[in-house]
Formats: C-alpha cells, structure tokens, sequence
C-alpha cells in the first residue's frame, strides 16, 4: 500500500534521513519508533509532502506521489499531530468537515458524515456537534482530531505523537479507543512515537530509527525477542522479555487439563463445575494472566473464553518457556 | 479599557457642563447649532475617510508582511512603523501640511498615517502569534494557500487586529480635532476658536460632540469587534 524506496532528506550539510526503505502492507498500523531527532517525523512528512524529499520515492497504491499535486494528495491523506491542531474558530462539526469541503460534498452529506464520525470516536453527536474546540477537555479534542482526519475515508493515516500530550491513563484509553476504530475503519496507518510500550500495543510492524536509517525493521515481537543490534537492544530496554508478555494472549498457550495433570470438572455446556484458583478471559494478555497468577499466588489458571467455556488452563511454567524460548533459539543460531 | 475611560470622561464633561447652571452657556451653545452640524459632519468626514483609507492599505499591509516570503523586509518595515507611531500627532499633522500644504487633503493624509500604523501592527502581530501547529494542520489537509490565510489565519487573528483598530480609531478620533490648525475644519473650529476667545459656550459646543463622537466610535467597534469575530476564539464571548 505504501511503500518507500530510499528516501532522504538534507538540510544543507545536515543529513535529517539519510537512506529509508520499507514496505506497509494494506490495513497495517506501522509504527516508526525512536529517540528524538532520528528522523522519524521528517520521513512521515515527506509522505504527504509537507517536506519535499532530496531524493528517492513515495509509492502510494502503486503511484509515485510526486506527480500527484500537493494539495490533492494531501486531501487523500489522513493527518493527526500531537497539538491536535483543531481550528478554534470553528465548530466540532465545521472542523470535521473541513476536508469534505474542500473536496466539494454536498453540505447534507459531510453534516450527516461530521455525526457519524463522532459517534465512531465514541462522543455524543448531539452534544459536541455545535461546541467550540476550547470546550472540550485534551482526550476528546484528540477524539475529534481523529474525526476529522477520518472525514473523508482516506485510505492512508499519518499521525505524528497523537496521543503524547494526553495523561498516561486517558491515552491508554485512547489507545484502546483507536485500536476498536481501526478494526472497524481498516486504514493503512503510519505512526510516529517514541513510546516502546505505544508501539508493542498498537504496530503490526515497527521501523526503528537511528540517526537518520532504520535500525530494524519487523514484527513488535521481532524487535523485543531478537533485537538485531545493541542500538535495538537498548532502546527496547532491559525487560524487553517482559515486554513480550502483552503480545501473546491466554488462549494461546492454553492446554488440555488432564495433561498437565490437573483435574477439572465440567458441566453438560463445558463450564466450569469444579473451584479453581484463577478464572482469565482468552483475550487477557500474557501480563495480565501472569500478574494475576502472582497475586493469587497460584502456579496456574482457567481459561474461560467470552461464553464463560471451558478452553484449558494456563501454566505458569508455559509463559516463562514461551517468553525465553525463541530469545534462546535467537541466540544460539547467532 | 479605552470604552470605560472615554465613558468617563464624557460623563465628567457632561456633569461639567450642568455644573455650570448658568442658562446663558446653553444658550450659547445653542447659539452654535448650525455650526455645530456642520462642523460635526465635517469631522465625521475627516474620521472616516481617514480611516477608511487606513484600513484598506494597512491590513493588506500587515497581511504582506507576515508572509514568510517577506521575511527580510518585515523588520524594517516594523521598526519604521514603530518610529513613527512615536512621532506625537500634532507633529504629524504639521508635517502633512508642509507636504501637502493647507485644508482637508493634509489632515487626512496626517490622520491616515496616524491610524495607519496601529492596524498593520497589530493584523502583522496578530497573523505572527497564530500556532504554527494550526498552519501545519491545515497544510497537511490540503488546504491551498489563500485558504490557510482566510479560513485559519485571519479568524485566528481577528481579535488582535481588531484590537489594533479600537486603538488606531480613539487616536484618530482624538487627533482630528487638530486638523482645524491645518485647515482642515471639523468641531476643532468651535474648540480653538472658543479658547482663544475666552467663549465657554463656543468651547463646549465644540468639546462636546467631540467627546459624543469619541464614545459613539469606541462602542461601533466594539460591537463590530463583539460580533464578527467568530465565536471559538473571541474571549468576550
């Protein structure tokens, strides 16, 4: 969907992006991830050209986007930055229909599209429609900047930091918030961040920066088990293994009762009949379970999926193996 | 501010005027009837022509000087405005008339540059202060140019250019009384006239309009100022 053939930017003698490639496969999130000044938000603003690249190209869709005009790829392309930068002179509504506009939608149609929106970013259209930015608290002004980038169904998202000036338990709800929307909405996402736990949470892939390259380009899993640098290695931080945790789900590692050797009874309908210690959801994250487990001070737990079923339990000893397993294989092939 | 201080100072003018109960300055002042349309009309002109003219070349002033592209010029440009903000108005005036010489033309043109100023500061300012954030948003949208400056840039900065034109209008509402020294006419007549003849009623019927004026200006723009700037970025609101 998008796809980056060595880009890069110089200012004069200083060398912003030296050489960047990499690939985005259509309804990815990809995260770019790295310490301040490596580059990062230079390369997203040269996929909509508000910096012109030194060289190299932008393939959107398969078309080169230098011989697209400025402002109509631009008004193809989603953009959400960490000021948010809603008009404070306009409504909620004028600001969602900003892009709608200016491609020329019939009034009717970019108000019943600015309400739709709203109700998507979960705020009551009835009552923010007609306020002004200044009346909103940061989380919903963020809320409607999402709107607004989403107005007029760009396939492609850019967002620079959109959630780093919100408080670390509003953004997690956000985070969340925009991981619901992105099932729903399937875009093609580029996400600048600095925030490793940010990037785990949300990226199918992550091109880590440094000074200018990516570092290493995969998986959030492939940059936390099998860092391909020191550079890597330090920047996903000491507990990266642990990082790991929130990756992998309950039911993923959940096995057959009887062959783990512990005895469960079930009624007709595979609920469970007996006491256990631990009851987790097959969504919960392997960090969720785990602390659980520590808390309960219990080696395993059941693992219910959403009809309260049965599915098998989870072991204590099987996180810690599946967490260092492939770190191991990593390492001994290396 | 500027409102509440020219409501005072009517009011104390007023409350002056009916201190002194003598019925013979009424009387003279009513004796100045005529005069006192004609001249008020007169200086009406003065004020709008004036100002008008000011705001048509001082806000496309401003406007150009907070173009990036201006950059180079726009500290120059500044720094001769500021000068001449400084320059007091009776000064101004004098000067206009030794270019232009005698009569209405060298007050307008005096009154101009003075109301001139304030308004290409203050638009220059007012477009400056808008958060660069806010001009990156609407770029990365798609919005051309002209669009960024008319639907961002000039409601963002409505307020400081108005503020610069309540500013600019009691100056030059308050300067234009000097233009009878140039010959310019306007209410200035029946003030000068009154204090040189020692003539209070002549004087009032002068300083009084005068100070209606003043006050019937400031609450215009401040109604102007109340609603036209837009909603979301006008702090009286």
């Amino acid at each position: 969907m998008i796809r980056i053939q060595n880009l890069c930017k110089r200012y004069g003698a200083v060398t912003a992006v030296e050489d960047v490639s990499f690939e985005v496969q259509e309804g990815q999130v990809c995260v770019l991830l790295g310490p301040s000044g490596c580059g990062k938000t230079t390369t997203l603003k040269m996929i909509n050209r508000l910096i012109e690249p030194t060289s190299g190209k932008v393939f959107i869709a398969g078309r080169d986007t230098a011989e697209l005009d400025s402002v109509t790829l631009r008004r193809s392309i989603g953009y959400v930055i960490q000021q948010v930068g809603l008009f404070p002179n306009m409504t909620v509504e004028d600001n969602i229909c900003v892009v709608p506009n200016l491609l020329g939608w019939d009034k009717a149609q970019s108000r019943r599209r600015a309400a739709e929106l709203l109700e998507i970013v979960a705020l009551d259209s009835s009552l923010f429609l007609k306020r002004y930015p200044r009346e909103l608290s940061g989380g919903q002004q963020q809320r409607v900047g999402v709107a607004r980038a989403l107005a007029a169904d760009p396939p492609v998202m850019l967002m620079d930091e959109p959630f780093g000036a919100i408080d670390p338990i509003n953004r997690d709800a956000i985070q969340d918030e925009f991981m619901r929307i992105q099932r729903q909405v399937n875009k093609t996402v580029l996400f600048v961040s600095h925030d490793i736990d940010e990037a785990v949470k949300m990226a199918d892939c992550v091109a880590l920066f440094r000074a200018g390259n990516i570092e290493q380009f995969g998986s959030p899993d492939d940059l936390l088990a099998r860092p391909a640098s020191d550079f890597a290695a330090d920047f996903m931080g000491s507990d990266r293994i642990l990082k790991r945790l929130r990756l992998m789900h309950a039911e993923s590692i959940a096995r057959d009762a009887g062959a783990a050797g512990i005895a469960v009874e079930l009624d007709r309908d595979g609920r469970l009949a007996s006491q256990v210690p631990l009851r987790v959801r097959a969504a919960d994250d392997l960090r969720q379970v785990l602390s659980a487990q520590l808390a309960k001070g219990t080696s395993w737990a059941a693992c219910l999926d959403k009809d309260q079923r049965f599915l098998g339990v989870v072991l204590q000893s099987d996180i810690l193996a599946n967490l260092t397993q492939d770190t191991v294989a990593a390492r001994q092939e290396s | 501010m500027s409102r509440r201080l020219v409501l005072l100072l009517s009011a104390a003018l007023l409350s002056l005027a009916a201190y002194s109960t003598h019925a013979s300055i009424w009387g003279a002042i009513d004796a100045y009837r005529e005069d006192v349309v004609y001249l008020s009309i007169q200086h009406m002109q003065l004020v709008a022509i004036s100002s008008a003219l000011a705001l048509v070349v001082a806000i496309p002033l401003g406007i150009w000087m907070s173009r990036p592209s201006q950059h180079r010029y726009t500290l120059p440009i500044l720094q001769f405005l500021n000068v001449g903000q400084a320059i007091p108005k009776l000064a101004l005036l004098a000067l206009a008339m030794s270019f232009v010489g005698l009569g209405a033309p060298s007050a307008i043109f005096g009154l101009w540059v003075a109301t001139l100023l304030p308004v290409a500061v203050n638009t220059f300012e007012g477009l400056r202060a808008v958060p660069a954030h806010l001009i990156e948003a609407a770029e990365a949208m798609g919005m051309t140019r002209a669009q960024i400056l008319w639907r961002v840039e000039l409601p963002n900065a409505l307020y400081v250019i108005f503020a610069g034109i309540r500013t600019a209008l009691a100056i030059n509402v308050g300067t234009a009384p000097l233009a009878f020294l140039i010959g310019g006419g306007g209410l200035g007549e029946l003030i000068f006239t009154g204090i040189d003849l020692m003539e209070p009623g002549m004087l009032l019927a002068g300083a009084i309009p005068t100070a209606l004026l003043a006050v019937a200006t400031d609450f215009l723009v401040g109604q102007a100022q109340f609603r036209l700037i837009p909603k979301g970025v006008n702090p009286l609101r």
